[in-house]
């Protein structure tokens, strides 16, 4: 899997909310785009992650502009 | 007085006392709040970049919970890549205002009206709060109001240089002429340039760099808000004339001590 632009293999069969858990993400900062859908919450524990996927993984931070 | 009193903004559908908007950039986490209280902002940008699962901090934790958030779309170099940012921005579930910024030029950071129209166009449909960044250009400004911006937000200087109102004759031609908040944006980098810009009959301000740069952030903050208040009061006072030329005498000229 591509994973905000670093290659990941995926070693075994896992959902998003599983491989978000494993990684230490707070899921209530962040959302997901995977092949450039966005994921809504409540589909991560369904959602089964193939090696082909392409996935976004974002939070906010400070900014102005740029 | 009561009109000072009574003054609010509306943005949104949304009431705001606050004509301050501050940029979250460039600030230690610990430092924000102070900067949002003595600021007394209502409305912070905040920016969206990949998450990293080993920085637990989140700027989130960091800002006052009863501010207004105004995600900006920084990175997006044409409309489709703004449109990507701002929908991410709005499933990570604060809000539907969108302050969209489209940059392709990396040296002057300025942006590109007409993308950013086309992306103002799709996200307003989207029922987003559009409050695009431009460069102030009448015939632009009028094509974000036609395709449903918020608010119009023109750079007065390039982003971060503090160098003040720069472009001032065009934006008081969009504050004349658009009927829509205008919002001078980016470049201002005194308290003194953003009274002039409320008292030229702007919104609001917004500023990042200015109160990031100067050595006590906090209290810079507070000038700002003062100025801004004070540029305000003085827009809705109505500025006395201005003489052609000579002078007029503030007292009666008569009864002097020698007549």
């Amino acid at each position: 899997m591509q994973v905000n632009g670093v290659s990941i293999p995926l070693e075994k069969p896992q959902t998003l909310l599983e491989f978000l858990n494993e990684k230490g993400y707070n899921l209530h900062r962040i959302a997901v785009e995977r092949n450039e859908k966005i994921e809504a919450k409540e589909d991560y524990a369904t959602i089964l992650l193939q090696d082909s996927d392409v996935i976004e993984i974002v939070s906010f931070m400070g900014g102005g502009a740029c | 007085m009561e009109t000072i009193k009574n003054d609010t903004f509306v943005l949104g559908g949304k009431e705001f006392h606050s004509r301050f908007i501050l940029g979250s950039g460039k600030f230690s986490q610990q430092l924000i709040r102070d900067v949002m209280e003595y600021g007394g902002s209502e409305i912070a940008t905040i920016a969206l970049r990949r998450a990293n699962a080993d920085s637990p901090e989140n700027i989130l934790d960091y800002l006052p919970k009863n501010l207004t958030l105004l995600p900006n779309t920084s990175g997006a170099r044409n409309a489709d890549e703004a449109v990507r940012i701002a929908r991410l921005s709005r499933a990570l579930g604060c809000g539907d205002f969108v302050k969209v910024e489209v940059i392709p030029d990396t040296k002057y950071l300025l942006p590109d009206n007409a993308e950013t129209i086309r992306a103002t166009e799709i996200l307003s449909k989207e029922g987003f709060h559009v409050l695009p960044y431009m460069y102030p250009d009448l015939i632009a400004a009028r094509r974000l109001a036609d395709a449903g911006a918020a608010a119009i937000m023109p750079l007065g200087a390039p982003i971060g240089s503090n160098k003040g109102l720069r472009t001032k004759d065009f934006i008081q031609i969009l504050i004349d002429e658009i009927d829509l908040p205008i919002i001078v944006d980016a470049g201002i980098g005194a308290p003194s340039q953003a009274c002039e810009a409320m008292e030229m009959g702007a919104a609001a301000v917004m500023a990042n760099t200015a109160v990031a740069t100067a050595d006590n952030c906090p209290m810079m903050a507070h000038a700002f808000k003062l100025a801004i208040e004070a540029g305000r009061a003085a827009y809705l006072a109505k500025l006395g004339r201005v003489l052609e030329s000579g002078a007029e005498a503030s007292s009666p000229l008569t009864g002097f001590l020698q007549d």
